[in-house]
């Protein structure tokens, strides 16, 4: 009922208030009236009984405002009149508001689009029904790294685990699709069947793989992306149809639901069960690392009690799941939630990025409150007079607030338009790989983050100048009129000239030595000469090439039809590439005899199975004996070529030419080291190169590679040549896809992609500080300059030179730089922690940075300080002391 | 001498927070319009107590919001609008919760300063 009331009565003030106030004005004139009347009644003459009532009722528009002022509406009321006061005000100063508001949408714009790129990434639940419960599960390797897993593995988790409601296996699988006009190549997975099931996401169409599905004597099946079903034709009735893919029959049993997010393999579209032996024969498939897990917790088990149990089980092995060596458990196992997992790799520079971006925020608003600061000097007038006419302290607090959030609010608004193009901006730089890029985007979420931030600015931006100009008293700010004393408010504006420097430095810093890393990562020697290669992945498929030897022969025909290519100087096959980002194709390498007495321990190798021609084509250079050529054949004696590291390991100071060594199975054929070359960097630049073992892909007697990797070395612009080679390839056999081309340079890049797009980003925040420091250092010496104008020109009329004036000023402004910096210096130091794993080849102390950073910051301070000192400079004394 | 003039040491403004019950209690009585309040709280308080007419407006318009008064305007003799309040059953029971409070302090308060007289 009171509520009610409240409600009605204030909104009646508020919409009707013409009536509201004539009712008020109704009752104290009644008031009034009732009081003459009786001091008549009693005998005062009527002239005598107004006196007294005006002097006990007071006045009565007082009266009246204090009864209008007590209600609720009157909060309303004034809010909008102090909006409505604001909006005047920045009219009246249009280009006080435009830089306000400007450096206000930068820094709302920056942090909104950043947070909308990391929110989804490191903070939104990944969308499965109760993602927190799904875990990922690896194998540890020598360094404690984390390793696939074996099939044996999973199953012996499998039966004896009781912490997941489903466990599956997967590993990425690659079907070539034939029988159509063109062979198209596909990205998929092969899972175990309770894959989806773990997601806990079914198919739309069709049905899910079953147990029965999953057996080496299986018919095979594939489940669809809807995205694939609906370019192969969208069929409803696709359920049953079969496909031909890898030359096989396969019968489509189900369609995934439209917008279902693998993160595990974003790029996949179709599934088809792993269909390994649950017998476990040993030495095979079942036993190699090459197995990701993942798990569903059960209702209730958390993250810790799953890793005390499979830890339990590694440690307790039983008769049932005998273990070989390489797969012995003896770490442990590794759990991780799916969502640290999927997004370890690029944490820390994400988090680094929100850092940077609070930063940059944070100067922002230390620019805008200096402006704030600098106008209510101009306005401490205003604010005297309306302290002289009765406004409470609270009062003018309250409407320099509002000022600050209306502006505030606008550059929120415009902030929003530049967190739209921020983002846009931030996934066209954003490397590939980079998890839930598609969730990027400006949502509720971005939205109330936004609205948040600007809430505070708002705030944060308004209470140091509020509580400034609501201070001191008005009489003397009246009377001293407000050019010729520096107030207090200087004091302040120093203060945060000095944070807004030493927070660009920091920013500068990072940028600095983000840059430095880079450089030294384009530095670094890959071990062969990257212009003018062409590189893509030939596929053998279908029936026609399951013979090995077919196959060989395909891709000796196709590379003769490269080489005959008008541009191209040389080509060559081989089965991995380097820097191509593809998993590593390691080996163990054993070797007949070693000088160092262990010819056979820890040694893994990167086996790559070349055409004649691939160090040549390659520029990899030959440090000893003879490389592989034509005569390498599959019956001429094997022979192998070693990297000078693994020549360096096990031949230290010999001549390792004429040893024999073993790759892979312990039983194998020898091969007999004919040549030594030099190192190569295989997964990146950044990584140390691992040891190499080159064979004749006509010498390898395992089997024959099904998609071995072309390069081509061009005369000129490698890229051009791609249809030409295509082409060639395609006149011996049109049904082999051909993928994955880019040039080597294509290559280089993105594998420092994740560095490139930390240091763009974080050297458009380094230069946004750096100009918006620069601005506030003007600013706060130009409005000293203005405000001291009196006594520069006192000094001038003493007989201070023009030059002494200069170095007046510059001195103040490059003495609050120089403690902004040293300030800096210390918050460096600790901040660039956060970026030390993105850094590359140097010390996050790196001297050539520090030094190169803070005499670009000197240099852009001096610049910002010349102006103002030297219109200090020109202060002409007669005309500034006759102003007074 | 009860004619009304500037504040002297005889008559007080009302104790804080105490004008509340005290214009539920005048209007206990029967229904009144403002200035109507304002002398019978004088005159009972034998001008002990001076109501500001803006507080007792202000407090006015909050009592009525609060439920505990309704208010009707009236038109007078010389066809003047006066509005007039009168007590509601909230506001019978506000006024006793809150004449009961203040009995209970005032005897209190009582209590203490006769404890002192005798020590």
């Amino acid at each position: 009922m009171s509520l009610w009331r409240q409600l009605t009565r204030g909104l009646r003030g508020l919409t009707k208030h013409a009536a509201a106030d004539q009712d008020v004005a109704d009752e104290v004139q009644h008031y009034t009236e009732q009081a003459t009347a009786e001091l008549i009644a009693r005998g005062l003459s009527p002239e005598a009984a107004r006196r007294a009532v005006q002097l006990e009722l007071g006045n009565a528009t007082i009266v009246r405002e204090q009864v209008r002022a007590s209600g609720w509406e009157n909060l309303v009321r004034t809010f909008f009149a102090d909006l409505r006061y604001a909006g005047r005000q920045l009219r009246n100063n249009p280009g006080f508001a435009a830089t306000v508001i400007l450096i206000l949408a930068l820094g709302i714009g920056a942090s909104t689009a950043i947070f909308s790129a990391v929110n989804p990434i490191l903070f939104e639940p990944l969308p499965y029904p109760h993602a927190g419960r799904i875990m990922m599960i690896w194998d540890f390797d020598d360094n404690g790294s984390r390793l696939p897993l074996t099939f044996g593995t999973y199953r012996e988790m499998l039966e004896r685990s009781r912490s997941f409601d489903e466990l599956a296996v997967m590993k990425p699988w690659q079907p070539t699709l034939t029988g159509a006009v063109h062979p198209e190549r596909f990205e998929g997975q092969r899972v175990s069947a309770a894959y989806f099931r773990t997601l806990g996401i079914q198919p739309v169409m069709g049905r899910d793989f079953q147990p029965a599905d999953d057996r080496p004597d299986s018919l095979p099946v594939v489940i669809l992306s809807r995205e694939l079903w609906q370019r192969l034709g969208g069929d409803n009735l696709i359920v049953g149809r079969q496909m031909k893919l890898d030359g096989k029959l396969s019968t489509v049993i189900g369609v995934m639901p439209s917008g279902f997010e693998n993160v595990l393999a974003p790029e996949a579209e179709i599934w088809t069960p792993l269909q390994y032996d649950a017998a476990l024969p040993p030495d095979a498939r079942e036993w190699g690392h090459h197995l990701s897990m993942v798990g569903r917790l059960r209702a209730g088990v958390g993250i810790l009690q799953a890793k005390r149990e499979l830890d339990t089980i590694a440690r307790t092995p039983v008769a049932e799941f005998r273990r070989p060596s390489h797969a012995a458990l003896e770490s442990g196992l590794m759990v991780n939630s799916l969502q640290a997992d999927v997004t370890s790799a690029v944490r820390p520079a994400l988090l680094a990025l929100i850092g940077a971006v609070i930063l940059v925020l944070i100067i922002a608003c230390v620019n805008v409150t200096n402006l704030l600061l600098a106008r209510g000097a101009h306005r401490r007038g205003e604010f005297a007079m309306r302290v002289a006419l009765g406004a409470e302290r609270t009062r003018l607090v309250r409407q320099l607030l509002t000022e600050s959030l209306l502006l505030a609010a606008l550059g929120g608004c415009l902030g929003m338009a530049v967190a739209k193009i921020g983002v846009q901006l931030l996934l066209a730089l954003s490397p590939a790989q980079l998890p839930g890029v598609n969730a990027i985007a400006v949502n509720g979420a971005v939205f109330a983050f936004a609205f948040a931030v600007t809430t505070v600015i708002g705030l944060a931006v308004g209470l140091i100048p509020a509580l400034h100009a609501s201070r001191g008293d008005p009489h003397t700010a009246l009377q001293q009129g407000s050019q010729r004393t520096a107030g207090g408010h200087q004091q302040t504006r120093r203060a945060l000239v000095v944070v807004e420097v030493a927070i660009a430095l920091v920013l500068l810093v990072s940028a600095g030595l983000l840059l430095r890393s880079l450089q030294h990562l384009f530095a670094i020697d890959p071990g062969f000469n990257g212009s003018h290669l062409l590189t893509m992945q030939v596929q053998a498929s279908g029936d026609r090439l399951d013979d090995d030897s077919t196959r060989l022969r395909f891709f000796q025909q196709s590379l003769d039809a490269v080489r005959h290519v008008p541009g191209v100087s040389a080509a060559a096959f081989t089965s991995q590439l380097p820097l191509s980002g593809a998993p590593e194709d390691g080996y163990g390498v054993r070797f007949e005899s070693s000088p160092t007495g262990r010819p056979d321990a820890d040694n893994g190798a990167d086996r790559y199975a070349v055409s004649p021609g691939y160090f040549e084509t390659m520029s990899i250079p030959l440090h000893r004996g003879r490389s592989l050529d034509e005569h390498d054949t599959a019956n001429a004696p094997l022979v192998a070529v070693i990297s000078e590291s693994l020549a360096q390991s096990k031949f230290p100071g010999h001549d390792p030419i004429g040893h024999r060594l073993r790759i892979g199975p312990a039983d194998g054929p020898w091969y007999t080291i004919v040549g030594v070359v030099g190192n190569v960097k295989q997964a990146s630049l950044a990584l140390s190169q691992s040891d190499a073992v080159y064979v004749a892909s006509a010498q390898w007697r395992l089997f024959v590679d099904k998609a071995p990797w072309l390069v081509v070395r061009a005369h000129g612009d490698a890229a051009a040549l791609t249809p030409g080679i295509k082409n060639a390839i395609w006149s011996v056999d049109k049904d082999q896809p051909i993928v994955r081309v880019a040039t080597m340079d294509d290559l280089l890049a993105a594998s420092a992609a994740e560095r490139h797009f930390a240091l763009v980003l974080f050297a458009a925040f380094a230069l946004a500080a750096l100009a918006l420091t620069a601005i506030g250092i003007y600013g706060v010496l130009a409005g000293s300059v203005a405000e001291r104008m009196r006594e520069i020109g006192v000094r001038a009329a003493l007989g201070a030179t023009r030059s002494n004036i200069l170095a007046l000023v510059l001195r103040q402004g490059m003495a609050l730089t120089a403690l902004g910096v040293a300030i800096g210096l210390i918050a460096s130091f600790a901040a660039t922690q956060a970026i030390a794993t993105l850094l590359f080849g140097i010390s996050r102390l790196d001297l050539v940075t520090y030094v190169g950073v803070i005499a670009l910051l000197l240099g852009v301070a001096s610049t910002a300080c010349w102006v103002p000192a030297w219109r200090a400079a020109q202060v002409d004394p007669a005309i500034t002391l006759r102003a007074e | 001498m009860t004619v009304p003039g500037p504040s002297t040491d005889e008559n007080t403004d009302v104790i804080q927070g105490t004008l509340d019950m005290l214009i539920l209690k005048t209007l206990s009585l029967e229904p009144m319009h403002g200035f109507g309040i304002a002398r019978r709280v004088e005159q009972v308080s034998r001008g002990v107590f001076k109501v500001n007419p803006g507080s007792l407006l202000t407090a006015l318009q909050r009592l009525e919001r609060a439920g505990w008064l309704d208010a009707e305007w009236q038109q007078t003799e010389n066809s003047r609008r006066a509005k007039y309040y009168s007590l509601t059953r909230a506001g019978k029971k506000q006024l006793e919760i809150e004449s009961a409070d203040w009995k209970r302090r005032a005897s209190a308060i009582a209590r203490l300063l006769n404890v002192n007289a005798e020590g």
